[in-house]
């Protein structure tokens, strides 16, 4: 690390390229405690007005609690998927398994926008309802594969003689799933959780074609930006948000280093 | 009546034929070995036996229960794996007393078991200790521990020592032998080191190929190879090439570079014929004459010292002869009275033909 900042210039890109990544965040915190409902400098006077507001509207309540609900649920989805996937990958040989693995893999690179019109054509085609539910199922079809990706490496990374160890100790398939696997793969459950739970929270597209009269909430901030003064309103609620996310990775990661340390493992990876 | 009994073993992986008519008999309390060069089977034949592969005909039979469609966690078996698949989630106890888990036993004597299995293999009171802090040899320690706790009737070791560095290795060849005497359960145990199967087995089924080429006591493979492969795997050993002829009652053997030599009529076994063949010839059974005083005990050529290698205990000599264009290679133990020769030393070499082998292949 010393070696790599110790030249000059780099030290200096390094520098630029923080600021550039976290300059246009802290302008977030700054001006959702500034009184002025224009966004700019000079400052005015402190206050906590903003934050107030922000407890008054159940619109805004409402969005939250539907894309927490839609995170949730497309969190638990996409995991539980995505451990079959990265299970089936990891021990079994069957035929087409690259081209089927690839396919699972393609709405990674796949414009959102596309994937969101599409799926709007075939909801209706099916006369679906646009709701949370047609939601949860766009968000399931794009976390799935970061699941499948992160618990992958957790499910390779599992030395098979552990399990026919147990198998050979009388334990039967579903015993060493439960007694074996699930402790060892853990850390890339907890791991998939989270980022499916981020990915749908921030989601916007999907959201903004499926979500019908359930907006979440990056559709609500979106509606609230039509109204300039709103904005400073948003601008504390996006403070929130980013003070949780940040928490959220600092647990995901405390979490991730304790069971690392528990298991004596070499510490490789994580995001901190 | 034999404990484990395979019969017409075969196992093929697609076109691949990983195990080929296998047939034998392995005794209760017996020490076997499974020994080759990798690739040979060994492995998928030791986990043919554990359950974790199924062979496609044949029959395989343990305690006389046909063992086909029983798995792994049916088997009276268990295995100590060659990473020793430690659980690194759980504690040393409770790795050892993983297998009893769904028995009856009360909680009580589950502990003693585990503690007195754990004493078994010198890891007493190591019980509550993450299992992943342990080294390498603990770690061993622990899945031997394991596996016997359920008390097998076999207990497969696949490549249990390959892992450990030399010191360990030979402090844990005699161990192993040692609980394997004081447990008196069968041991299969699969190698590729020719001289640990050797030191601690009762008998060796030597496998090339997916095929067994002899099955024998260690004593037996190492004097009485039945081919020029086995021969050339078990210890180092002088390929001669050369040609047995039959010389009235005698046999002849000629042999390039140590000479022509007069051969017992039984040297041959039944059946064969005399014609051109190899013959094999232990480094020890030759020996180099270091004073004129020294009475050869069998035929001595004169040759030159070409190489030696020297182990202290030991000192292998290259020995280049006329009329051969390898050197022969020759092992002398070290004495004081001893000099050890250069390269170059021009020495008389005594061999014994009562320590020829005959290998039809040439």
């Amino acid at each position: 690390m010393s070696a790599l900042f110790r030249g000059g210039w780099l030290r200096l890109y390094a520098a630029l390229y923080l600021v550039f990544l976290y300059l246009p965040i802290l302008l977030l915190p700054i001006f959702a405690f500034n009184s002025s409902t224009v966004i700019a400098f000079p400052l005015s006077s402190f206050t906590t007005e903003w934050f107030a507001q922000l407890v008054e509207v159940e619109a805004l309540h409402a969005a939250v609690l539907t894309s927490v609900r839609i995170a949730l649920i497309t969190a638990a989805v996409s995991t539980l998927l995505g451990i079959c996937a990265a299970r089936a990958a990891a021990r079994y040989r069957f035929p087409g398994k690259g081209g089927i693995m690839g396919l699972i893999m393609l709405p990674l690179v796949l414009p959102e926008i596309i994937v969101a019109v599409s799926l709007l054509v075939v909801f209706l085609q099916l006369g679906l309802q646009l709701s949370s539910l047609t939601v949860i199922l766009g968000h399931v079809l794009i976390c799935t594969p970061f699941s499948i990706a992160i618990l992958n490496s957790a499910f390779q990374s599992l030395d098979v003689s552990l399990e026919e160890a147990a198998i050979d100790l009388g334990e039967n398939s579903w015993g060493v799933f439960r007694l074996i696997v699930l402790p060892l793969v853990m850390p890339g459950i907890i791991s998939s959780l989270l980022i499916a739970f981020t990915i749908s929270m921030d989601e916007f597209i999907i959201a903004f074609f499926l979500s019908g009269s359930d907006a979440t909430l990056p559709v609500y901030l979106w509606g609230q930006l039509r109204f300039p003064q709103r904005l400073p309103v948003v601008m504390a609620l996006g403070t929130i948000l980013v003070s949780l996310s940040i928490l959220l990775l600092i647990l995901a990661e405390w979490a991730r280093r304790r069971g690392v340390r528990k298991r004596g493992g070499a510490e490789t990876g994580g995001f901190l | 009546m034999a404990l484990i009994s395979l019969q017409g073993i075969n196992k093929y992986y697609g076109d691949y034929h990983a195990l080929r008519d296998i047939n034998l008999e392995i005794a209760e309390g017996e020490f076997f070995s499974l020994l080759g060069p990798s690739g040979c089977g060994k492995t998928t034949l030791l986990r043919s036996i554990a359950g974790f592969e199924m062979p496609e005909n044949g029959v395989l039979a343990i305690d006389g229960q046909d063992m086909a469609g029983v798995g792994p966690n049916r088997r009276p078996t268990n295995m100590v794996f060659q990473s020793y698949a430690i659980f690194p989630h759980l504690t040393v106890a409770q790795n050892v007393g993983f297998g009893l888990r769904k028995s009856p036993m009360p909680r009580a004597d589950k502990t003693r078991a585990v503690e007195e299995a754990l004493e078994m293999v010198g890891l007493g009171g190591y019980g509550p200790r993450a299992a992943h802090a342990l080294s390498g040899g603990q770690r061993q320690r622990v899945a031997l521990a394991r596996a016997l706790i359920l008390k097998p009737k076999v207990l497969l070791l696949d490549e249990p020592l390959s892992a450990l560095d030399k010191k360990l290795r030979e402090q844990m060849q005699t161990e192993l032998r040692r609980l394997q005497r004081q447990v008196g359960i069968t041991f299969i145990l699969v190698t590729h080191d020719q001289e640990e199967a050797l030191i601690m087995s009762d008998r060796i089924a030597v496998m090339f190929e997916g095929a067994i080429a002899q099955v024998d006591t260690p004593e037996g493979l190492y004097l009485r190879p039945n081919s020029r492969k086995v021969g050339e795997f078990i210890g180092m050993m002088n390929l001669l090439p050369g040609a047995l002829r039959q010389d009235g009652a005698h046999l002849l053997a000629d042999i390039p570079g140590l000479g022509a030599v007069a051969l017992p009529r039984d040297f041959l076994p039944d059946g064969a014929a005399p014609g051109p063949m190899t013959f094999g010839l232990r480094p020890e059974s030759m020996s180099v004459l270091f004073t004129s005083s020294e009475l050869p005990t069998g035929k001595f050529v004169d040759g030159v010292v070409e190489d030696r290698a020297y182990y202290g205990d030991m000192t292998y000599y290259e020995i280049a002869l006329q009329g051969r264009q390898a050197p022969v290679t020759c092992s002398m133990k070290n004495m004081i009275s001893r000099p050890v020769l250069s390269r170059g030393d021009a020495i008389r070499l005594a061999w014994e033909p009562g320590a020829l082998i005959p290998f039809a292949e040439t």
